[in-house]
Formats: C-alpha cells, sequence, structure tokens
C-alpha cells in the first residue's frame, strides 16, 4: 500500500513544477524510498496522481536505471567500472565486493539486505576507485577497504562517506533525492585534499 | 602558466558552502550589481566576455541567451544541466558540493537576464552530496531572500526547483534532459526548434552547464577585460581542469585555457613512479585521444580541434603504459551501449554491434577484417544518429586505431589482460606516492 | 495530407531533387516532395499522418551544403534548396545502407513465420537500399515471443525497430496513450504496463502501420500470405462514418480487413469493429428460400417462393415495409419503390431502434436530401462543437478521430449528457451535466456564454439517441436556427442515412420530398413512371407503425434486418408478427423475424454486392462486390423478383436503381418544420444507456478476440450516489421487466441517471429491464 504520507508528499512535488508530469521523477524516487522498489502498485498510484496511464509511468521507470524492479535491501553498493576507474582498480574492487555479496551485478546478495550494482562514471575520477553505498561517496578504495566497510554495515556499525554523511540506508538516499533535499547539508565534509590539490599549490606560492 | 583559482578560490573555506561563508568572500555582490542593471547589457556582457559554455559543446553562452525572444508573452526557462555523467568528467560535481552558491547566484543573475521566473537545477540522482548541497544552497538563498519575489527590491521574482535524475546518461544532452525534466524517457528532441525557442513546456528556455553559470557572477563583477585577460581570443576565461587518472596527484586545478597539459601533469605531480604516458583525453571520453606527442598543445577549444581531438568537458584523463588500449575502449564502449538511449538505429544497434566485437578483440578473438568494420561502423553512426551520443559512440575506436592500431591486432590472438596485466594498472598496488 | 485548395494563393519554394526542378508549398517535407516526383526515399518511423521524429534515420539525404546527411522525413524544404536522394548521391545511398544494416542486426529472420513477409516494409527496403549481406556475426537480442498487448494484438519484440509508429498512433491519433516504449538501448520494446492492456478501440491500427511484423493480429496470425490474396476496395457496413476499407480474401472467404485510404472521411485509419467484425458474413447463413408450411420453415425454390409471396401479399390487406439500418442506398431505395408502387402504402421505415414522430420530422426537416452540409473536413476548423445525445468513441469512431484531430487544433467540445464519458475526456470535452431523458431542458437552458460561441463556423452533432429524449430533437432545431450553427446528424447504422435520402420512410420521398407535397409527388411519379395519384398519403411510422402492427391493423409485413431486441418495443413487434397475416422476410442470418416469417428469402451481404452507403455527411461511398460470382441476389434483386410475381415492373439493378435515384436531385422545395414537442422532465432516476463499439451485436459475432477487447459491463454511477447506496461492489437497476447486476463503476455521471450498456454481455437493456434511454429506473445497491 502506498501510504496516505507519500501520496500527500507526491501532490507537493506535483505542485513545484508549472506542469505537474514533471515530478514523476521524483515520484518514482519516493516509492522506492517508501518501498524498497518501484512496485506495481507504486506505479499505479503515480499514474492515479498524474492522471496518466500505468504505461507511461512504466515507461518512465524502466528507462532509468535506478528505478529497481525487485527489493533493493538496506543498502544498495556501487563500483564504478567505467574505464578509469575500472582499471585504475574499479574491477578489482567489484570481483572482491561480488565474493564478498554472493551477488552478481544489479542483483541482491545472498542475505538479499544489499544490492551491487557495476556503475557508470560517478563525476568522481580524481578519486578512482570510486564505490558508493546508497549513492553516497566512498572514495579511493581499495578491494580490502570496501569489503571492511561492507562488512561494517553488516555489522550495523557506523560508516560515513568519504565526501557526506554517514550512511543511513538506501531508502533514506531515495527520499533525498525524491524531496531534492535533507537534513544533512551542514553533516560531513565534502572538501577534501583531492580537490583542493590545485588551489593548495596555487596559494602555496610554489608556482613561479 | 600560472594555476588561477577563481571558482575555486576559496574551497579552503568549510563554511563556503553556507551562504554566510559565500558572502564573506564577496558573494552575491555581482548579484546585487546585476539586478540594478538592464538585463539585456548582462546578456550584452556575457556575449562580450566570450564566455563558452563548459559542458562539452563549447558554444558561446551570451549568444544561446540572445536566441531567447524577449517580449513574447511566454514564460521563459533557466534550466541548469548538472547531470555531469561523462566519463572522465568530474567538475560539475564538485563545484556543486564546494560552493553551490557560485551556481545559485550565477542562476539568479542568469534568470534575471533572460527574463526567466523559474530556473530549475537538473542534478543526476547518483549524487545526493551535491543536491544536497544546492539544495541547502537554495534554502538559505530563499530565506535571506535572493530567492522568491521581489529579489532585493528589484521587481524580479524567480523561483529554483531542485530537481533529481534517476540514472540516464543521456540526460546530459540538452533536449532529452529537457524530456526528462518534463517526466517523459529521457530521449533527444527534434531541433528545430530549439529550446531558445521552444523548450521546456514549449516555452523559451536556456540551458546552461554548471560550470558555464558558475563563471557569471565572476564575470560580473570583476568584467569582460579581467575575464579575457585569461585565456585565448577563441577561448577565453578559465576553466576548472579535473586531472585524473595515472598522475600523483589527481585532482582539480583551476587555470586559464591555453594552459598545456603538460603543465597540467606538472601540477598534479607527473605521471606515477615509473609510469610513462601512453594515452591521454582533454575532456571525457567523447573525445578523441592523444598521446604524448600532444602534451604541449593549448588547452583551448580551437587547438584541440586541430590536433584532431576536443576539448570538452576540459575534465584530462591520463593513463600510463600499463593499460590496454584495447581494453580501455571496449569498456567506453560498453558505456555507450548501456546508455544508448534506443531512439535511433545507428546508436540504439550500432554500440550493440561495435561492443559485441570489442569485447572479442578484449578477450584475444578479433580478427582483422573486423578492424576493419569496426572502422566502417563507426563511419556509419557518427553524424548519421539523432544525437551527440551516436557521434561520441563512435569516438574511442577511430582515435585509438589511429595510435595503437598494433594492439588491436595483437588483441587478434592475444586477449587485453595477457597483454597487459591489470594488476599493473591499479593505482592501490602500492603504486602511488 | 492536407488538402490544398486551389483557388487560394499558397506560398511555394523553388527546389530541386535529384535533379528535377519542384515547385511545392512552403512547409513542406522533403520525403513529401520526393514523393509526389515518384521518388521513395526509404523510411520506417515516417508517416505521413504522424508527427516527425527522424528517429529510425533511414531517410538521410544530402542536402547540398550541409556537410552531414539529414533526414528527409523532418527536413522542410526552403527556397533553393538542392536535395540529392539515394539515386543521386553516395553519401546518402551508403548512409541508408549502412542504417539498413544495422537495422538488420537484432531482426531477426522470421520472415519464413512472420505475417508480414511479402508486404513487409522493412523486406522491400533491404532489397532495394542494403546490402546484400550482413556483416554482424553477434548473436541478437531476443525476448520471449509473442506477448499480447491487448486481447486482439500480440507482439514480437525482437521485429520491432523501434519506429515508434504504434506508440505515436496511440498517443497522438487514438489518445490512449497505454501502449509505450518499455526500457532503453537495444532492450528498448513496446509494451503495456501490468494488468492495463492497450485499452483502444483502434488497436488493429497497429498492426497495419507496423513497417515490420512485430505487432499482428490473433485473428489473422499465420492465417495467409499477401500474395495468396485478393484484395478489394470496400466500405464498411459497421456504422454511419463511411470508412473506406480494403477486404483481403482468398478461395471465396475474406481473411482480413483493414482500413483504405480516404484523405476525406476516414484518413488511413479505422475502428477495431470495422477491421475485425466480419466472420458474420459467412458464418450461419441462410442458404435457399423458406416457406412456411403446417407452421414449420421447409426450404423451397425461388419460384415456388416468389409465387407465394406474391400471393401472400397480394392477399393481405393494409401492408407495411420495415427497412432496417443496414441496408445499402439502391437497396433502401428499392424497399422504397416496393412500398409505394407495388404494396400501394407509406407504412415504412428504417429505423430499428428507439425512435419518435419527433425525430422524423426532424430528419425531414433538417437532414434527408442533405448531403455535405457538414463535412469532417469542417470539422478540424470549426469554431464549436457540440455533441447532443451522441458519444463518438462508441458510435463514430472515425469522427471521433476527426474530433481529436480538430481539438488539437484549438477546437472547443461541448458535451450535452449524463455521462462525461472516457471519450469526451479524450476530447477535452466540457461537460454539460444533464440526466438522460433531460437534454431538451439543458439544450433550451444552455449557459449564455456556449450560445454565444456557436455561430456559423460551428456544428451541432445529434445522434440518433436525441430521439429518446422527449423535446431534445426540436430544441436543437431551435438551437440552429437562433444560432446560425450547422446541425449533423449522426446515427449509428450505416444504412439509415441512405435510407432516409432513398426515402424509406413514411412521409418522404426520395431526396427529401414531403410525400403530401404536389410538386414532390410528381417528380418521383415522373421518375418512377407511374401516375401521380397512384402515390399513397402519409402512412406509419416508428413507434405508431409498431403498435399498428401489434394491433393488428397492418396485417402483411415486408421485413429486412431488423432485429426486435433493438427496438424499445421489440416484444410488441414480435406478437404483432405472429398475428400478422403474411410476413416476408428477407435476410441473411436467422432472426427472431425469420423464425416468424411466412416466407424468407435469403439476400446477399456486402462481399457479394455492389452497392453504396451513405455516410453521416451524406457523402455516398460506393463499393463492389468482392466476391463478383456470388449467386446470392441483393434485396433489390428480390424485391425486383417479387414485384414482377405481381406483375409490377421494378427494377433490381443496383447500378440502373443509383442512377434512377441520383436523378432526384435534393428537394429545394418547402419542408415542413419541427414541432415543438412537450418536454418532459423525468422524475426519479434514469437510465443512461447506449451501444458500446464493441458490443453483443450480431454482427460482431463469431470474432473472439474481438469480443475480449470489450469494455467490461458496469453500472456506472457518481460518487455521491455511490455513497448514497452504500458503496456497494454491484448495483442491481430495476425496471419494468426485470433486473440488471452488474459490478459498480464510480465514474462522471449525473446524480439522476446510471448508466449501463445496452447490448453487452449481462447486460441486455430492453430485453432485460423493458425500458430505454430516459426512462425511470430503480437502483439499489447490491445484488438483486
Amino acid at each position: 500500500m502506498i501510504t496516505e504520507s507519500t501520496r500527500i508528499k507526491m501532490r507537493e512535488l506535483a505542485g513545484r513544477y508549472p506542469n505537474p508530469r514533471s515530478a514523476l521523477l521524483p515520484m518514482l524516487h519516493l516509492v522506492q524510498a517508501e518501498q524498497d522498489e518501484v512496485t506495481t502498485e507504486g506505479i499505479a498510484a503515480c499514474a492515479q496522481e498524474l492522471e496518466i496511464t500505468q504505461a507511461e509511468v512504466t515507461a518512465v521507470a524502466t528507462f532509468y536505471t535506478m528505478y529497481k524492479h525487485s527489493p533493493v535491501g538496506k543498502h544498495h553498493i556501487g563500483v564504478c567500472i567505467n574505464t578509469l576507474c575500472g582499471l585504475l582498480g574499479g574491477d578489482a574492487v567489484y570481483d572482491r565486493v561480488a565474493e564478498r555479496l554472493g551477488a552478481t551485478h544489479n542483483g541482491p546478495s545472498a542475505d538479499g539486505n544489499f544490492w551491487l550494482e557495476r556503475i557508470e562514471c560517478q563525476a568522481a575520477c580524481t578519486h578512482a576507485p570510486v564505490m558508493t553505498v546508497d549513492w553516497e561517496f566512498m572514495d579511493d578504495v581499495t578491494p580490502q577497504s570496501a569489503v571492511d566497510v561492507i562488512d561494517k554495515l553488516a555489522a550495523g556499525e557506523e560508516v560515513w562517506s568519504t565526501r557526506g554523511p554517514m550512511i543511513r540506508d538506501f531508502q533514506a538516499t531515495e527520499h533525498t533525492l525524491a524531496m531534492a533535499e535533507d537534513d544533512l547539508a551542514t553533516i560531513g565534509n565534502c572538501v577534501d585534499e583531492k580537490m583542493l590539490a590545485g588551489l593548495k599549490i596555487a596559494k602555496s606560492g610554489a608556482q613561479q | 602558466m600560472k594555476l588561477t583559482p577563481v571558482i575555486t578560490e576559496h574551497w579552503d573555506d568549510p563554511e563556503l558552502y553556507t551562504l554566510d561563508g559565500y558572502k564573506s568572500h564577496g558573494g552575491y555582490e555581482a548579484l546585487a550589481k546585476a539586478l540594478t542593471s538592464d538585463p539585456d547589457s548582462i546578456i550584452a556582457t556575457v556575449k562580450d566576455s566570450g564566455l563558452r559554455g563548459r559542458g562539452g559543446a563549447g558554444f558561446p553562452t551570451g549568444l544561446k541567451w540572445s536566441f531567447v525572444p524577449q517580449n513574447d508573452g511566454k514564460p521563459h526557462y533557466l534550466v541548469v544541466n548538472a547531470d555531469e555523467s561523462e566519463p572522465g568528467a568530474c567538475k560539475d560535481i564538485p563545484i556543486m558540493m564546494a560552493n553551490p552558491h557560485a551556481l545559485l547566484e550565477g542562476v539568479i543573475i542568469s534568470s534575471f537576464a533572460i527574463r526567466a521566473n523559474h530556473a530549475f537545477i537538473y542534478i543526476r540522482g547518483e549524487v545526493p552530496a551535491a543536491i544536497r548541497k544546492v539544495a541547502f544552497a537554495v534554502k538559505q538563498a530563499r530565506e535571506a531572500g535572493l530567492i522568491g519575489k521581489n529579489i532585493q527590491g528589484s521587481g524580479f521574482d524567480l523561483e529554483v526547483t531542485v530537481h533529481a535524475g534517476a540514472g540516464a546518461y543521456i540526460c546530459g544532452e540538452e533536449t532529452a534532459l529537457l524530456d526528462s525534466l518534463e517526466g517523459y524517457r529521457g530521449q533527444p528532441r527534434l531541433k528545430p526548434p530549439f529550446p531558445a525557442v521552444a523548450g521546456l513546456y514549449a516555452s523559451p528556455t536556456v540551458i546552461n552547464n554548471v560550470e558555464t553559470i558558475a563563471n557569471i557572477p565572476y564575470i560580473i563583477d570583476r568584467g569582460v577585460d579581467w575575464f579575457r585577460q585569461f585565456g585565448t581570443e577563441k577561448s577565453p576565461g578559465f576553466k576548472v581542469f579535473a586531472v585524473s587518472g595515472h598522475v600523483q596527484r589527481p585532482g582539480i586545478y583551476e587555470a586559464p585555457l591555453g594552459i598545456t597539459m603538460r603543465e597540467l601533469l606538472d601540477f598534479a605531480g607527473g605521471m606515477r613512479p615509473g609510469a610513462e604516458l601512453k594515452f591521454w583525453l582533454p575532456g571525457g571520453s567523447s573525445v578523441p585521444m592523444l598521446t604524448a606527442d600532444h602534451l604541449d598543445l593549448p588547452l583551448t577549444y580551437e587547438a584541440m580541434v586541430e590536433a584532431g581531438s576536443m576539448l570538452g568537458t576540459g575534465t584530462p584523463m591520463i593513463f600510463d603504459q600499463t593499460v590496454s588500449v584495447v581494453k580501455a575502449v571496449t569498456r567506453w564502449l560498453e558505456f555507450y551501449k548501456h546508455e544508448s538511449c534506443g531512439k535511433c538505429t545507428p546508436c540504439r544497434e550500432g554500440t550493440y554491434w561495435i561492443t559485441g566485437v570489442l569485447e572479442k578483440f578484449e578477450h584475444g578473438n578479433g580478427t582483422t577484417g573486423e578492424m576493419e568494420t569496426l572502422t566502417t561502423l563507426c563511419g556509419q553512426i557518427a553524424g548519421r544518429s539523432f544525437c551527440a551520443l551516436g557521434d561520441a559512440a563512435a569516438t574511442p575506436y577511430p582515435a585509438a586505431i589511429k595510435y595503437f592500431s598494433d594492439e588491436f591486432t595483437a588483441a587478434t590472438h592475444t586477449s587485453a589482460d595477457e597483454q597487459f596485466d591489470p594488476v599493473a594498472s591499479y593505482v592501490f598496488s602500492g603504486v602511488r606516492a | 495530407m492536407t488538402i490544398v485548395n486551389h483557388n487560394e494563393k499558397i506560398d511555394t519554394v523553388n527546389v530541386v531533387i535529384d535533379g528535377i526542378e519542384m515547385e511545392v508549398p512552403k512547409g513542406t517535407l522533403v520525403i513529401r516532395a520526393a514523393e509526389q516526383i515518384g521518388i521513395e526515399i526509404p523510411r520506417f518511423c515516417d508517416h505521413p499522418l504522424l508527427t516527425p521524429v527522424a528517429a529510425c534515420r533511414a531517410c538521410l539525404i544530402e542536402i547540398d551544403g550541409v556537410p552531414k546527411p539529414q533526414p528527409a522525413c523532418a527536413q522542410v524544404l526552403s527556397e533553393g534548396m538542392n536535395v540529392r536522394t539515394q539515386r543521386s548521391s553516395e553519401m546518402a545511398r551508403i548512409a541508408q545502407e549502412g542504417v539498413m544494416e544495422f537495422l538488420l542486426v537484432n531482426h531477426p529472420l522470421d520472415c519464413p513465420v512472420c505475417d508480414k513477409g511479402g508486404e513487409c516494409p522493412l523486406q522491400n527496403q533491404a532489397m532495394t537500399v542494403g546490402r546484400p549481406d550482413s556483416r554482424f556475426e553477434g548473436e541478437k537480442r531476443t525476448f520471449p515471443k509473442p506477448i499480447n498487448v491487448n486481447a486482439e494484438i500480440l507482439l514480437d519484440r525482437e521485429r520491432c525497430v523501434s519506429c515508434a509508429r504504434c506508440t505515436r498512433f496511440a498517443e497522438e491519433i487514438a489518445g490512449d496513450a497505454s501502449l509505450e516504449l518499455l526500457e532503453r538501448g537495444a532492450q528498448q520494446q513496446v509494451g503495456t504496463a501490468n494488468d492495463e492492456p492497450f485499452d483502444s478501440y483502434f488497436s488493429g491500427n497497429v498492426v497495419q502501420i507496423c513497417p515490420v511484423g512485430a505487432l499482428t493480429s490473433a485473428s489473422y496470425r499465420f492465417r495467409s500470405r499477401p500474395f495468396d490474396l485478393v484484395s478489394v476496395p470496400t466500405t464498411c457496413e459497421h456504422c454511419a462514418s463511411g470508412c473506406s476499407l480494403r477486404t483481403d480474401y482468398r478461395r471465396g472467404t475474406v481473411t482480413r480487413r483493414l482500413a483504405w485510404d480516404d484523405p476525406e472521411v476516414n484518413e488511413d485509419w479505422s475502428c477495431d469493429k470495422g477491421r475485425f467484425a466480419f466472420a458474420y458474413l459467412a458464418n450461419g447463413r441462410i442458404e435457399s428460400p423458406l416457406i412456411r408450411e403446417n407452421g414449420e420453415l421447409r426450404s423451397a425454390s425461388w419460384p415456388e417462393a416468389m409465387h407465394f409471396a406474391a400471393a401472400g401479399l397480394a392477399a393481405a390487406g393494409t401492408s407495411a415495409v420495415l427497412v432496417g439500418g443496414r441496408a445499402t442506398v439502391e437497396d433502401a431505395y428499392a424497399y422504397s419503390k416496393f412500398a409505394r408502387i407495388v404494396l400501394g402504402t407509406d407504412n415504412l421505415d428504417f429505423r430499428a431502434r428507439a425512435s419518435s414522430t419527433e425525430e422524423a420530422e426532424f430528419l425531414a426537416a433538417h437532414v434527408a436530401g442533405r448531403k455535405l452540409d457538414v463535412t469532417y473536413t469542417d470539422i478540424e476548423t470549426a469554431s464549436q462543437v457540440l455533441l447532443i445525445g451522441f458519444e463518438p468513441e462508441d458510435e463514430s469512431p472515425i469522427l471521433f478521430l476527426r474530433l481529436r484531430k480538430g481539438v488539437k487544433r484549438g477546437v472547443s467540445v461541448h458535451t450535452v449528457g449524463p455521462l462525461y464519458s472516457l471519450g469526451s475526456e479524450k476530447l477535452s470535452a466540457h461537460w454539460v451535466k444533464a440526466k438522460a431523458g433531460s437534454e431538451a431542458h439543458a439544450i433550451s437552458g444552455l449557459d449564455s456564454e456556449i450560445v454565444g460561441a456557436l455561430d456559423s463556423n460551428s456544428i451541432i452533432f445529434v445522434g440518433e439517441r436525441a430521439a429518446a429524449s422527449p423535446g431534445a430533437l426540436s430544441a436543437v432545431s431551435r438551437l440552429g436556427s437562433q444560432t446560425g450553427a450547422r446541425i449533423a446528424w449522426v446515427p449509428r447504422r450505416a444504412g439509415e442515412r441512405g435510407a432516409l435520402d432513398a426515402g424509406a420512410i413514411a412521409g418522404l420521398l426520395p431526396g427529401g420530398r414531403p410525400i403530401s407535397d404536389p410538386t414532390a409527388r410528381s417528380e418521383v411519379a415522373q421518375a418512377w413512371n407511374i401516375d401521380a395519384d397512384s402515390l399513397p398519403n402519409v402512412g406509419l411510422t416508428g413507434t405508431e407503425l409498431v403498435t399498428a402492427i401489434k394491433q393488428g391493423s397492418t396485417s402483411a409485413l415486408v421485413i429486412a434486418g431488423v432485429d426486435p431486441s433493438d427496438l424499445p418495443n421489440g416484444d410488441e413487434l414480435i406478437a404483432g408478427i405472429e398475428n400478422a397475416d403474411f410476413v416476408v422476410a428477407l435476410e441473411n442470418h436467422h432472426s427472431e423475424i425469420t423464425q416468424r416469417a411466412s416466407v424468407v428469402f435469403p439476400v446477399a451481404v456486402v462481399t457479394e454486392k455492389s452497392g453504396s452507403f451513405m455516410n453521416w455527411e451524406g457523402r455516398s461511398k460506393p463499393f463492389s462486390a468482392a466476391f463478383r460470382e456470388a449467386l446470392t441476389l441483393t434485396d433489390a434483386g428480390v424485391l425486383s423478383m417479387l414485384a414482377s410475381a405481381m406483375n409490377v415492373q421494378l427494377n433490381g439493378d443496383t447500378r440502373a436503381l443509383r442512377k434512377e435515384l441520383n436523378s432526384l436531385v435534393p428537394w429545394s422545395g418547402p419542408r415542413t418544420d419541427v414541432n415543438n414537442h412537450e418536454v418532459h422532465a423525468p422524475a426519479g432516476t434514469t437510465l443512461a444507456t447506449w451501444r458500446l463499439l464493441i458490443d453483443s451485436g450480431v454482427m460482431q459475432e463469431g470474432e473472439p478476440h474481438l469480443a475480449a477487447t470489450a469494455r467490461p459491463s458496469v453500472v456506472a454511477v457518481s460518487a455521491a450516489m455511490f455513497e448514497q447506496l452504500g458503496k456497494p461492489e454491484v448495483i442491481t437497476v430495476t425496471g419494468p421487466k426485470g433486473s440488471i447486476t452488474l459490478p459498480t463503476q464510480v465514474a462522471e455521471v449525473s446524480n439522476e441517471s446510471v448508466w449501463l450498456p445496452m447490448n453487452s454481455p449481462e447486460s441486455h437493456i430492453y430485453a432485460q429491464l423493458g425500458c430505454g434511454y430516459g426512462q425511470a429506473v430503480t437502483v439499489k445497491g447490491g445484488a438483486a
């Protein structure tokens, strides 16, 4: 059941745009936030709210890769395997993580608590290889550090994003995406050494 | 040439992303200036600055703005393309994470100039870190009356909506972005009509890249002459270069356009120990690769084209001798195949086909006949597809074959991994400084 | 394609295509201009009636001065443009060849088992512009196949070339966006959502426009090869839209029907009923004349049956002729003549449905003899359209499509009635809510804003259902004269309009001539070669006629194509037939009438005869027999033989009849006005009902796939009534004869009406409820 509170949020989203249909992508994120996946009832709810057909919603829900059609579990794990990250070690990270989770690409772990995906470029190439947990950055991973993160998550321990706040879970991130905001903007550090690399040189007076 | 931090200048202030933090460094002074000017004069200023779009196409920004018909009675829209998904591109996301107000101030000024009362910032869904920072900036700006009705008593109203995508590289194509923003599948639209005339909701719309808009406050504040002191006649200004790959210090280096790759490489600490540069790309995967022979060319739009490549996003990727070009190209084509929207035949079927053949080469099972075929197929896609994604997919192989055909020939009998041990390319094998 | 008015000055541009100089109207696309000079640029996604998308890239051509090839389907010609197609440009030729090679990469080699083989644009264009072989050696992507997009339409996804013609048709033309492109890249596929089939009255069109064999129909799949088929242009016999069809047959059996191109009527489209409902043509036919002997019907020879019938009719006193609504124009004309000349009676009617005297007056005043007063093309540029007692999507689907086209261009539609239907939604219509039966009141009380917007460029469409609301038609008549808006009457059946013009109704001679008018009588008498005095005086129609039959004051009947269950007083008609002295039935299938007739003559179906149908516009659409060797006779032929057996010469030849009827030009003399009829405001809850397009109609029998696409039988009530009734899952509606219980549907319905389908599974209004549109019923939640 798509809850009434989710529907209320759906309507709020629709109201942000001159044309309500623009809220469809955020609405589908909202469905994932509530249901851990895009369910058929979620599709039906979006169709109802926007007064379009379920086929029109399904067309959108199957086009974008972030929408999943079976339960994701608690955490979504992404390992970038695009050329730069992959060749710089992302391939090894992926293999180790897949083994650890007992998962294959775009599927659940053996215990159903994680979802593993080979993801495309995360716009963090300076920090290759890159992993994401619930789409939060885990920069500069190694096979070992990646597995360590998974172990901690599995044990329910607190894990922090390398450029962001602490990890919550997949559904919480989906909520952030749906509403396009959360209250974590002031939490965690987003600017690291690599982002300051050039600035550091410029300010050091080292350049002639 | 020296590094010139402008957009990145205060990234070492951890409060920069807050309104107060941004203002402490002169933030929103440009807006105050702009709001008392005539919108057309702002368009003229941006035109005179020669600022070119930083999303990859390099189209003159002021010229794009001038295409919007004014006094037409239709709502105008500004849309920021923050969908940064090009392999190798990592400048917009950091800008939004570190200095979101530069983007936002630029949004307000740009909207004012083109008479848009509603701006949208379309951020790729895979990066909540950027989304929350931008949303926070919007919130604080709204609370301070910098967004909303009658901004700073100017009579100008502006609503800003932050919008998350859901995983589709094609939505970085401006018309596909519009369709996605309207709640449809992100497939590109026929042009004409161009977005400036009929864009979002069939109304005049300007779509600009994050970095492009982030330039605006500085141009308005410091002037055209200041801006044009950097760069070249045809490529004025500076660039947030994000250097990645087998270099000592991958990271963000803001420098004037015209700096060379060798200079940037130097700033980035050179290649990692024991490494020799094998090939590099001045932008993302959609630009043709270059070799060590091209390191001394100025990184400008025009010089890169002359060299047979393109500046693109200006986010150089550097690969050393441990990397298999066959593997690199195959992986990029797998990306294009994955991201092909499916609308047009050449890209949809062509990426499927080419990727399959390249995977054979990757496994050492290619044939010399297929090397020919691949070249022809790329020619059957480039310039024939509906949008530039097809052109981009048709780029890596022909460029690679130009400089590294031997490797492909070798791949007719030896796999990429056998030719080049993958482990040697890893940056965590302890081969880093 | 728009029809160019050559009297208006058009802006043109001068261009060159493959070296041929042309002058074309401004705005012409390269691909269309090329067609005009016989150059076919290959295409898949392009379709002249759909918005160009330039997706398939098959149509790439070279333009002088432009470095990259451009899609001809989206390229507008400008002054001086020099275009080179594959015929004269290597760039274009190679580009097209490349695209063709790509199209065949994932396309399966299904030709041996694919319906489209032999008429396939992919096959054809691969032969003309493709390579002789493919260099693709990889594995094609596959899908489980086929899947149903609805009960009638099947989809083989791997054959699909993503041209999106089907999804664009569904959304742009039909307004049924339940067929969409799903997934992305090479996995992109056409599909529907879970539990939401492609629900559209026009779904069959996607099979026809699909340029490959991805979309096929369940009723035709695997049945034939196009080169086995003989194709004949025909006119659809199901409704009054007047669509052109192409009927394909093989060895004497119709295997399929396609929409045929008529830009002025149905453009390139047909509805699913017209396309798929034709099994009745062959099934259950009456094979020979039948005579009732000792209470039982037995076969007889034609001469025996003729003598028997002639004797029976001659011996009878007053007679009447019920023509039914499905006769061709020529056959209806033959009935019209037979009644007046042979039987000497003016007791006749073609309206085998709810009708009224008011309607007869209305038709005489506004419709009979008027041709093309309002056309399909007029709809596209009308200022306003008012719909009264007319549900276009169900009752004239092609008119519905044209209304949609008009709405897209800015035409405003208002609908007056008890239910705001899905069709109304798709027309973005404004609803003038009116309880069923109170339309007269609603029309007289129309908002001044609406009335004020009506002018001579407006159209008032009024359906046959208006006859069931007393006062409605006269109100329409007044509204028309008050505002100058043009009135167009749209019956449901294909034969009604023609029958009206042929004078197959009491009081009217052909061409709208009042039978009481001396000039009219003399004109007709002359054409018929009889004495004007021998023409009868005004007879009975409609309810009065049925009553007369029941009471026995009419003792002989000639009756064709009438199903008593279509009449609100069908029981009376049956009783009358049982008591009548003599009944001659002309029919092709057995019915309750034939079961009781004295003599039955089998007559031809539309594939076995030539003739014409007149559509609601008053446009005559002639058609030739598909089966020329068929030995069945037309109604006119049978009547001619019968007349001859009664010593009267009546021509039975279709062409001769058409010529003669056309010689009687439309009446321009005085016409009687519509009388102001008493306006009843029915008390209590009234019944709203009409026939859904796909329902239990006799002519749809034998088509299970089509039947499975029918909209469900429901009782539709307003949200308020739903609450009042206690939010029941089912609702029981009771009339004088009995009840109907059906699942509830909450919809936009007047609070004082309930809606049920008139003749759908579990919902046969006249038979089960015993009352009709606009009459009082009781409603309760739950089962009976």
